[in-house]
C-alpha cells in the first residue's frame, strides 16, 4: 500500500515554532556570548556564531528532509540504526580524537562530531521498535532484561569514552520505560538510592546508618509488628547500608579526582575557586547580575568579558540570565514546559505503540538536559558538562537533537492517515 | 487510564523542576543583590594615574631632579602559555637558569596568585626595552610597564636631595588607603619634608577589563575617573656652584659647611661630607648600594650638617663677648691679662693685656674664661643657677641647644646644658663658673650642630635676629611659600652690643688667628675655633659673615679631626665666600690646591683597618 505524504497543515505547528525561536533565540545568546566590540560581524567561519550559523542550516535542511521522508523508514531502520551507532561509539575508540579531556569525538575531514549524539535517537528508535514489537510484554523480565541492555549497552560504551554527561543521559529513558508499565516504586526506589548517594557524600556512612536503623526501630514500635514486616525492614535497612558504604567506596576509590571535585564543589565540601567552584560562581554572578530585566542585549559584561567559561556551550543559559534577567529566564523556563508539555500531548495522540514510545524518549531526553544544564548554572545540579538543547553552541548536538525532534514530528503527522486509511 | 495518569505525574514532575529553578531564579536575580555587585568587582579595575613628581631646581634655575621614565617589566604567569624560553633569555640577556630561578623567586613571594600581575624584572634598559618590544607579541603574559624614577642631574646635594623608596607596610597602614603596595615616596632631605608639594596626587581610572585582565575600554567613559595632579616643582634655595665648589673642597674630609643669606635665611650651601652620588639610589641595584652605603664605617648617609653636634670651640668667644656685654660684666675697655693660661685652661702666645676687640682677634681663651666666670658669679644674681639660666637664655635665642625648624628631616637638637643638667653631675648649689669654664671657650658639653653655628653667625651678621634657616625658596614659582620663614627671631642681645664684636670679628680675619681667609675687597667677619674632642685631632672650625655691612652670606665649616681652625676651615670659608660674592674661586690657586689635595680620611682608615686586625 503507498502512503501518502502527509499535509503540511499535519506537522505539529506548535512543536515547530517552538524549535525556530528556540534556535534562533540560542543563536543570539551565542552571538552575545562571543561577541566582541571590535569584531561585530555576525557572519564569520573563524567565530562560533559563524559556525553555528552554517550548522543551524544545515540542521533546517536535514530536519525539512525529514519531514519528506517515509515516516516506515524510521520504523524499518531503527535496529539498523541502532547498530550503526553501536559501531560508530566503538570506533571512537580506534578513530578518535581527544578534545577538552574527553577522547568522544570523531573528526571527518574538518568537521567533528559525538557518535554519543547519534547513539541517543538511535537508542531512541530501537528501543520504541522492540517495545513496540508484536506480542511484546514489558511486564515480562525477558522484555525488561532486553530493554535495560540497549539502553545500557551505548551507556557503558560512552562512560569509558569519558563521557559521563552524555552517559547519563540514557538514565532518562527510565522515563520512558515508566509510562510502558516500568512500576512506581522502582522509580522512587532510583530517587531514593540517589538521595541515599548524596547523603553518603556529606555524612560519613556510620551515621546514616545508625539514623537509618533508629528510624525503622521507630517504624517497627508504631506500627503493628508482623514477622514478614520486620524481615523487610531489617532487609532494606540492611541493603541502604551497604548500598552507603559501597558509595562511599566508589567515590573514593574509583571516581577521578575531576569527577569528584565538581561533586565535592556542587555538595558545598570544597571551595575551588579556580575549577569547577570558580565556573558555578561566576555562573552565578552573571546570571544574579542580571536581575529583574536584565542588561540587554550584548550588555552583559560577564558575557562579554569571558568571565564564565564555556558560556556558549554548556554555560549558555548564563547569557540569557544576565542580558534579559529573570524576566527572560522566566520566559524561557516556561517555552520549555510549553515544548516538554507539547511532545508529551503528542505523544499519548499516537496510535501506535513505536511513535507514542519514540515520544516519550524526546521528552525524556530534553527534559533531562534541561534539568542538569540550567540546574548546573544555577548551582543546583553538578558541573556535567552536557548542552542545552538548541541554545548552546556545538553543530554536532544541534543537528542530533534537530534530528530526534523532527522524526518525532514526522511520526506525529501521519497520525490523521493512519485513521483514514485505516489499519494494514 | 493509568498511563494517563503517569503522563500527569510526569508532567507534574517537570512542572516541579521548573518550579524550583524558577523560585532559584528569583534567589538569585531579585532577592539577593550581592550578585550584582561581585559581576561589578569582576570587570571594573581601578587603575591609579602616578602624576609626575615635582622637579628641583636651584635658586638659579639650575636643574638638579628630574624624571626619568623607566621600564619595569612583568608578567601575568597564568597567561604565559608558549614561550620560547631560548628566546626570552637572549633578548633579556639572562641564562635560562636564571630565567627558572626568577620564576621560581616570584612564585614563592607573599600574594603570589597566576591571574594577578607581577613584577619580573625591575627597569630593564632601554636597548632590551626595544628589543622586547619588537618581542612583545612571542612573549604572551609579559608586559611592560612604565613608571617615572628620579634623575640627578649632578651628583651633589645628596643630604639635601634625600631619594625616594617604595613605601613600607607601616607607611601603606597609616596613610589612610592612599599608598599602594610598591608607590614611591621621599624618604629623606627634601624630597621627603616636601613629600605633599613635590609628590602630587594620584588619579583614578576605571577600566573594564575582561576575564584575562585585559583593557576592554572605559568605565561610562571616565565619568568617574578623576585626574591626577602633577606634583609642584620647587626652587631650592640652594646656589648649586657654591654647593659644588663646597664638596669639592671638603672631599677626602670628614665635615660640614652650611652657608646661609643672613636676611632671608635662605641655606646657600650644605655640604655634609662623605657623601655620596644621589645616582646610586636609582636603578637595579639601588637596594645593594644602599645597604654598601649604610654599612658604610664613615656614615655617608648621615647629614652631619644638621644632625652631628660639635664642640664649637672659639668660635663660642663671640657668643660670650655678647653674654658679657647684655648682663654689664663686660665693656669693650674690659681687659683681662693672660699668662698662656687661665687656671687649668691653656692658652697660645700673644700680647697682653687685651681689651675685648683684640681678646676676639687672637682667640685669648683666659680673657674669655675671665667673662665666663664672671657672667656666672655675678653678683646681680642671688644664685649662681640664676646667673647661669640668664647665661643660657642669651646663648639659646641664637638658636643653639634646640631645633631650628629647617625644613629637612632628621634635625639634631645640638645641646646647650641646663643649670638642672649641673645640678645633676655636681648636685645643687655645688657648682659655680670654675666648675664649668670651659663653657667660656666653647668646650666642655656644648653640642652645637653645623647648621646651627651657620645661623648663630647669620644672626650675628643681622645683628642680633635670625631667620629659620630653610631650603626651599619657591614652590611652583611662589616665594617664600612658608610664612614661618619670614619671622625675625630676635636675640635677647641688645644690637648696640654687637659693633665691637663684629669688629673684632673683622680683625680675626684682617690680622688675628684667621688672616689665611682675608680676600683683598671684602670684608670678611669671622672666627676660628679648634675643638678638642674625644675622637681624635683636634676639630677645624670657622665661621664668618661678609660683607660686613652688608652681609650676604653666613658660613660655618667643621672639619673633623683637621687641626687649627685655620689650617682647613678657614680657608673652606674663604674659598667659598669668594666664589658666591665676586663668582669666581681661583684667585688663590695654592691655597685652592691644597685644599683640595688634602687628604684628611687615610688616618681614619688605617685607624679603622688596624681595630679589623685586633
Amino acid at each position: 500500500m503507498t502512503q501518502l505524504q502527509p499535509k503540511p497543515t499535519k506537522f505539529d505547528w506548535l512543536t515547530l515554532m517552538l524549535y525556530y525561536v528556540f534556535v534562533l533565540a540560542g543563536l543570539l545568546c551565542i552571538y552575545a556570548s562571543v561577541y566582541k566590540e571590535t569584531n561585530p560581524m555576525i557572519y564569520d567561519n573563524s567565530m562560533n556564531y559563524g559556525k553555528q550559523l552554517v550548522w543551524i542550516g544545515i540542521s533546517f535542511f536535514v530536519g525539512l528532509m525529514i519531514l519528506l521522508v517515509d515516516e516506515k523508514f524510521f520504523y524499518a531502520f531503527a535496529y539498523g540504526l541502532y547498530g550503526i551507532g553501536i559501531v560508530m561509539l566503538l570506533s571512537v575508540f580506534a578513530l578518535g580524537t581527544e578534545i577538552k579531556g574527553s577522547s568522544s569525538w570523531i573528526r571527518v575531514g574538518g568537521i567533528q562530531f559525538q557518535p554519543a549524539e547519534i547513539a541517543k535517537f538511535a537508542t531512541a528508535l530501537a528501543l520504541s521498535k522492540y517495545l513496540s514489537g508484536y506480542n511484546i510484554q514489558f511486564k515480562e523480565r525477558k522484555t525488561q532484561m532486553i530493554c535495560a541492555a540497549m539502553i545500557l549497552l551505548p551507556m557503558v560504551i560512552i562512560l569509558f569514552q569519558n563521557e559521563t554527561g552524555s552517559a547519563l543521559v540514557f538514565v532518562a529513558f527510565a522515563l520512558v520505560l515508566y509510562r510502558e508499565g516500568l512500576p512506581g516504586w522502582l522509580l522512587l526506589v532510583g530517587i531514593a538510592l540517589g538521595v541515599l548517594s548524596v547523603l553518603a557524600l556529606l555524612v560519613k556512612p556510620l551515621y546514616i546508618i545508625i539514623g537509618l536503623v533508629v528510624l525503622a526501630g521507630a517504624f517497627l514500635l508504631m506500627v503493628r509488628r508482623t514477622m514478614l514486616l520486620i524481615y523487610l525492614t531489617v532487609g532494606i535497612i540492611a541493603f541502604a547500608s551497604a548500598y552507603v558504604s559501597s558509595v562511599d567506596y566508589v567515590f573514593e576509590n574509583v571516581l577521578q579526582a575531576h569527577q569528584k571535585s565538581r561533586i565535592n564543589v556542587l555538595l558545598g565540601k570544597e571551595v575551588d575557586m579556580k575549577g569547577a567552584g570558580y565556573n558555578v560562581q561566576q555562573s552565578k554572578i552573571a546570571i544574579g547580575s542580571g536581575g529583574l530585566l536584565g542588561k540587554g542585549f550584548l550588555e552583559g559584561t560577564q558575557n562579554k568579558f569571558r568571565f564564565v567559561p564555556e558560556q556558549s556551550t554548556d554555560f549558555i543559559f548564563c547569557t540569557i540570565g544576565e542580558e534579559y534577567g529573570f524576566a527572560g529566564s522566566f520566559l524561557f523556563i516556561v517555552l520549555y514546559m510549553l515544548l516538554l508539555w507539547r511532545l508529551l500531548f503528542m505523544a499519548e495522540r499516537q496510535r501506535y505503540k513505536f511513535n507514542r514510545i519514540y515520544g516519550y524518549s524526546v521528552v525524556s531526553i530534553l527534559f533531562f538536559h534541561f534539568t542538569i544544564n540550567v540546574g548546573m548554572t544555577l548551582g543546583l545540579m553538578p558541573v556535567i558538562g552536557i548542552p542545552l538543547p538548541y541554545f548552546s553552541y556545538g553543530g554536532s548536538a544541534l543537528l542530533s537533537f534537530t534530528v530526534l525532534l523532527f522524526i518525532f514530528i514526522r511520526l506525529d503527522a501521519n497520525r490523521m492517515n493512519e485513521l483514514t486509511s485505516g489499519a494494514d | 487510564m493509568d498511563n494517563k495518569i503517569r503522563q500527569k505525574i510526569l508532567f507534574i514532575a517537570f512542572c516541579l523542576v521548573a518550579l524550583v529553578y524558577v523560585i532559584r531564579l528569583m534567589q538569585l536575580q531579585i532577592v539577593d543583590d550581592s550578585y550584582f555587585r561581585s559581576a561589578q568587582e569582576n570587570v571594573l579595575q581601578e587603575q591609579t594615574i602616578y602624576p609626575a613628581r615635582g622637579l628641583i631646581y636651584d635658586r638659579n634655575g639650575e636643574l638638579l631632579v628630574y624624571n626619568d621614565a623607566v621600564y619595569d617589566l612583568s608578567v601575568i604567569p597564568i597567561e604565559v602559555k608558549t614561550l620560547d624560553t631560548a628566546l626570552f633569555c637572549k633578548v633579556l640577556g639572562i641564562s635560562p637558569e636564571q630565567f627558572r630561578y626568577k620564576f621560581e623567586k616570584l612564585k614563592r613571594q607573599k600574594g603570589y596568585a597566576p591571574y594577578k600581575k607581577c613584577i619580573f624584572d625591575r627597569q630593564i634598559s632601554i636597548p632590551v626595552y626595544a628589543a622586547f618590544q619588537e618581542h612583545l607579541y612571542d612573549f604572551r603574559g609579559f608586559y611592560v610597564d612604565v613608571r617615572t624614577d628620579r634623575k640627578y642631574a649632578h651628583s651633589n646635594a645628596a643630604h639635601i636631595m634625600g631619594y625616594i623608596s617604595e613605601v613600607t607596610d607601616r607607611d601603606i597602614e597609616n596613610s589612610n588607603g592612599y599608598y599602594q603596595m610598591g608607590d614611591f615616596k621621599g624618604m629623606s632631605g627634601v624630597e621627603r619634608s616636601y613629600e605633599k608639594e613635590l609628590g602630587g596626587i594620584k588619579g583614578i581610572k576605571y577600566i573594564l577589563v575582561d576575564s584575562k585582565a585585559r583593557t576592554q575600554g572605559r568605565y561610562k567613559n571616565g565619568e568617574y575617573d578623576t585626574p591626577s595632579v602633577s606634583g609642584k616643582n620647587i626652587n631650592l634655595s640652594l646656589d648649586y656652584k657654591l654647593q659644588a665648589l663646597g664638596e669639592e673642597l671638603m672631599q677626602n674630609k670628614i665635615g660640614s659647611v652650611v652657608a646661609i643669606e643672613p636676611a632671608t635665611g635662605e641655606i646657600l650651601a650644605m655640604v655634609s661630607t662623605p657623601s655620596y652620588d644621589p645616582n646610586l639610589f636609582v636603578g637595579r641595584d639601588r637596594g645593594k648600594h644602599y645597604m654598601e652605603l649604610l654599612l658604610d664605617p664613615a656614615k655617608p648617609l648621615f647629614n652631619r650638617t644638621i644632625a652631628a653636634p660639635y664642640p664649637p670651640g672659639s668660635i663660642f668667644k663671640i657668643l660670650m663677648a655678647l653674654t658679657g656685654q647684655q648682663e654689664h660684666v663686660l665693656t669693650p675697655a674690659t681687659t683681662y691679662g693672660c699668662s698662656r693660661g687661665y687656671l687649668f685652661v691653656g692658652c697660645h702666645a700673644h700680647g697682653s693685656p687685651l681689651p675685648l676687640r683684640g681678646g676676639i682677634a687672637v682667640s685669648c681663651n683666659s680673657y674669655f674664661c675671665q667673662v665666663y666666670r664672671s657672667v656666672v658669679n655675678n653678683p646681680a644674681y642671688k644664685l649662681r643657677e640664676d646667673a647661669y639660666k640668664s647665661f643660657r637664655k642669651h646663648i639659646t635665642s641664637f638658636g643653639l641647644g634646640s631645633k631650628l625648624g629647617v625644613d629637612l628631616y632628621g634635625e639634631g637638637s645640638g645641646l646647650v646644658p641646663t643649670s638642672e643638667y649641673y645640678d645633676k653631675i655636681y648636685g645643687r648649689y655645688r657648682w659655680q663658673a670654675l666648675t664649668t669654664i670651659s663653657l667660656g671657650i666653647g668646650q666642655g658639653e656644648l653640642g652645637i650642630t653645623p647648621l646651627q653655628m651657620a645661623n648663630a653667625t647669620a644672626a650675628v651678621a643681622n645683628r642680633g635676629y635670625y631667620i629659620t634657616p630653610h631650603i626651599v625658596k619657591k614652590i611652583d614659582s611662589k616665594l617664600n611659600p612658608n610664612p614661618d620663614f619670614n619671622k625675625k627671631h630676635w636675640s635677647t642681645i641688645d644690637t648696640s652690643y654687637f659693633q665691637v664684636v663684629i669688629d673684632g670679628m673683622q680683625d680675626v680675619v684682617e690680622h688675628g688667628t684667621a688672616y689665611i681667609a682675608k680676600i683683598p675687597g671684602i670684608e670678611i667677619c669671622g672666627k676660628t675655633g679648634t675643638a678638642q674632642n674625644p675622637h681624635g685631632k683636634d676639630h677645624s672650625i670657622f665661621f664668618a659673615f661678609a660683607p660686613k655691612n652688608k652681609p650676604k652670606i653666613a658660613i660655618a665649616v667643621v672639619v673633623e679631626n683637621a687641626g687649627f681652625g685655620a689650617t682647613y676651615a678657614a680657608p673652606i670659608a674663604s674659598l667659598m665666600m669668594e666664589e658666591y660674592l665676586n663668582k669666581k674661586h681661583d684667585t688663590r690657586k695654592a691655597l685652592y690646591e691644597r685644599m683640595i689635595k688634602a687628604n684628611l680620611t687615610h688616618k681614619n682608615t688605617n685607624d679603622s683597618a688596624a681595630t679589623k686586625t685586633h
